[in-house]
C-alpha cells in the first residue's frame, strides 16, 4: 500500500509544475522590472492557478491513495482468511468483532445455564443430606429404635441413589461449562488478525497523513495541534485497560469507595 | 422488593439477576438502556434500581439524573454497576445523587456489601 505513494518521484511537485511556477515568476519580475504592473497582474493569476492546480491534483492522488488503502484493507480481510466459508461471513473487521461478541455471549450464556441447573442440583443434595444427618447422629449415639433404623435405612438407600444421579449431573455441567471456555481460542485467534490488519491500516494511514502533510505546506495551510480539550472528562470510556498508567481513574472498587467516602458518602 | 436491572449486555442483566436472586431478590425486571427503563421505572413501583453507565441511546447517567429530577422517583435508591473507571465520573455520579456505585468488574461480595449498606442507610434515616 505504502508503494502507491513512494513511487512518486517528487510529493511535492507530482505533475512537474515546478518548472511552470518558475518560469511564471521570472517572466512577472521581468515585467514588474519593465514597468508594466498589469502584465505582471496576468502572471501572478497564471501563478494562482498553477498552485491551484498543483494542489487538486494533489489532493485528487491524496484520494486515490485513501481508496486505495481502503479496498487494500477489504482484500487483506478476504485473503487473510483461509477458510472460504468465513469469507462470505465475516467480510470486514467490524463483522469479525460483531462474531466475537456473539461467540462471548453464547460462551457467557451457555455457562449461566449450566450454572443455573447445577446450583439446585447441589442445593438438593446439601438439603437432604442435611434432614438425614441428625437421624444419623441419633444411630451413632445408639439412640434410635429398630423401626426408626429401618425408615432411615431406606431414607438413605434414596439418598445414595439420588446423590449418585445428581453428581452425575454436575459433572456433566462441569465439564460443559469447561467446554465452553472454548471461546477464548477462537476469539483471540480473530482479535489478533483485526488487530493486524489495524495495524496495516495505521502504517497507510500514516503514509497518507505525510502526504498530507507535504500538501499542506505546499498549500500554506497551517493546523493547530489537536487536543482532548474538545472532549467532555466524563464522556463514557468502557473498561479501561491500562491503569496502572493512568492518574485519572480508580484502581479498583476499594479506591472508588475511598473516593465516595472522601466526598461524604 | 422489585428491583430494575438496566445494562446493554444481556449477559451482565443475567449476572447481576442470578446474584440478587442468591441475595433473597428475586422480583427483578430488565431494561437494555436508559430509554427503555425510564417509563418501565415511571410506570411500576420500583424499589431499586441497578444501573450501566455506557449504553446507547440513554446512558446511565442521563438515568440517574432524569430519574432524579422526576418528582415520583426522586427518592429511588441507583446503584450504578460499571467498567467506567474516571474519578470525574465517579464524582458526577455522585454529584447526582447515586446512592452507591461499583465499577466492573466486580465480585458478589462486594455487590451485596453494597446493596446492604444503601437499603442500611434508607433504614437508618
Amino acid at each position: 500500500m505504502s508503494d502507491n505513494l513512494n513511487s512518486t518521484p517528487d510529493p511535492i511537485d507530482p505533475a512537474g509544475t515546478r518548472a511552470e511556477i518558475i518560469a511564471h515568476a521570472k517572466s512577472m519580475v521581468e515585467k514588474l522590472e519593465n514597468g508594466d504592473s498589469l502584465e505582471a497582474f496576468k502572471v501572478l493569476e497564471e501563478l494562482n492557478r498553477a498552485k491551484d492546480v498543483t494542489l487538486f491534483e494533489e489532493l485528487g492522488r491524496l484520494t486515490r491513495s485513501l481508496h486505495n488503502a481502503i479496498t487494500d484493507f477489504h482484500i487483506d480481510i478476504g485473503l487473510a482468511q483461509e477458510d472460504q466459508k468465513e469469507i462470505s461471513r465475516i467480510s470486514d473487521a467490524s463483522d469479525r468483532l460483531g462474531y466475537v461478541i456473539s461467540l462471548t455471549e453464547d460462551a457467557a450464556n451457555k455457562t449461566m445455564d449450566m450454572v443455573e441447573e447445577a446450583i439446585p442440583t447441589a442445593k438438593k443434595i446439601q438439603m437432604t443430606a442435611a434432614d438425614l444427618k441428625p437421624e444419623w447422629d441419633k444411630v451413632l449415639k445408639g439412640e434410635i429404635d429398630p423401626a426408626q433404623f429401618r425408615a432411615l435405612h431406606t431414607k438413605m438407600g434414596v439418598f445414595l441413589d439420588g446423590t449418585i444421579t445428581a453428581s452425575e449431573e454436575l459433572s456433566q455441567s462441569l465439564s460443559n461449562i469447561l467446554l465452553a471456555q472454548d471461546y477464548q481460542d477462537l476469539t483471540g485467534q480473530v482479535i489478533k488478525r483485526v488487530i493486524q490488519l489495524v495495524q496495516e491500516l495505521e502504517s497507510s494511514l500514516v503514509d497518507i497523513v505525510k502526504t498530507a502533510g507535504t500538501v499542506e505546506e505546499l498549500a500554506g495551510i497551517e493546523t493547530s495541534a489537536l487536543t482532548d480539550d474538545a472532549k467532555p472528562a466524563t464522556e463514557a470510556e468502557g473498561p479501561i485497560i491500562n491503569k496502572e498508567k493512568r492518574s485519572d481513574v480508580v484502581s479498583g472498587q476499594d479506591d472508588v469507595d475511598d473516593l465516595l467516602s472522601s466526598l461524604g458518602f | 422488593m422489585k428491583i430494575l436491572i438496566v445494562d446493554d449486555f444481556s449477559t451482565m442483566r443475567r449476572i447481576i439477576k442470578n446474584l440478587l436472586r442468591d441475595l433473597g431478590f428475586t422480583n427483578t425486571t430488565e431494561a437494555d438502556d436508559g430509554q427503555t427503563a425510564l417509563p418501565v421505572l415511571k410506570s411500576g413501583s420500583f424499589d431499586f434500581l441497578i444501573t450501566d453507565w455506557n449504553m446507547p441511546g440513554m446512558t446511565g447517567i442521563e438515568l440517574l439524573k432524569a430519574v432524579r429530577e422526576d418528582p415520583g422517583l426522586n427518592s429511588l435508591p441507583v446503584l450504578m454497576v460499571t467498567a467506567e473507571a474516571k474519578k470525574d465520573q465517579i464524582i458526577e455520579a455522585a454529584q447526582a445523587g447515586v446512592n452507591g456505585y461499583v465499577v466492573k468488574p466486580f465480585t458478589a461480595t462486594v455487590l451485596k456489601e453494597k446493596i446492604e449498606k444503601i437499603f442500611e442507610r434508607i433504614e437508618g434515616s
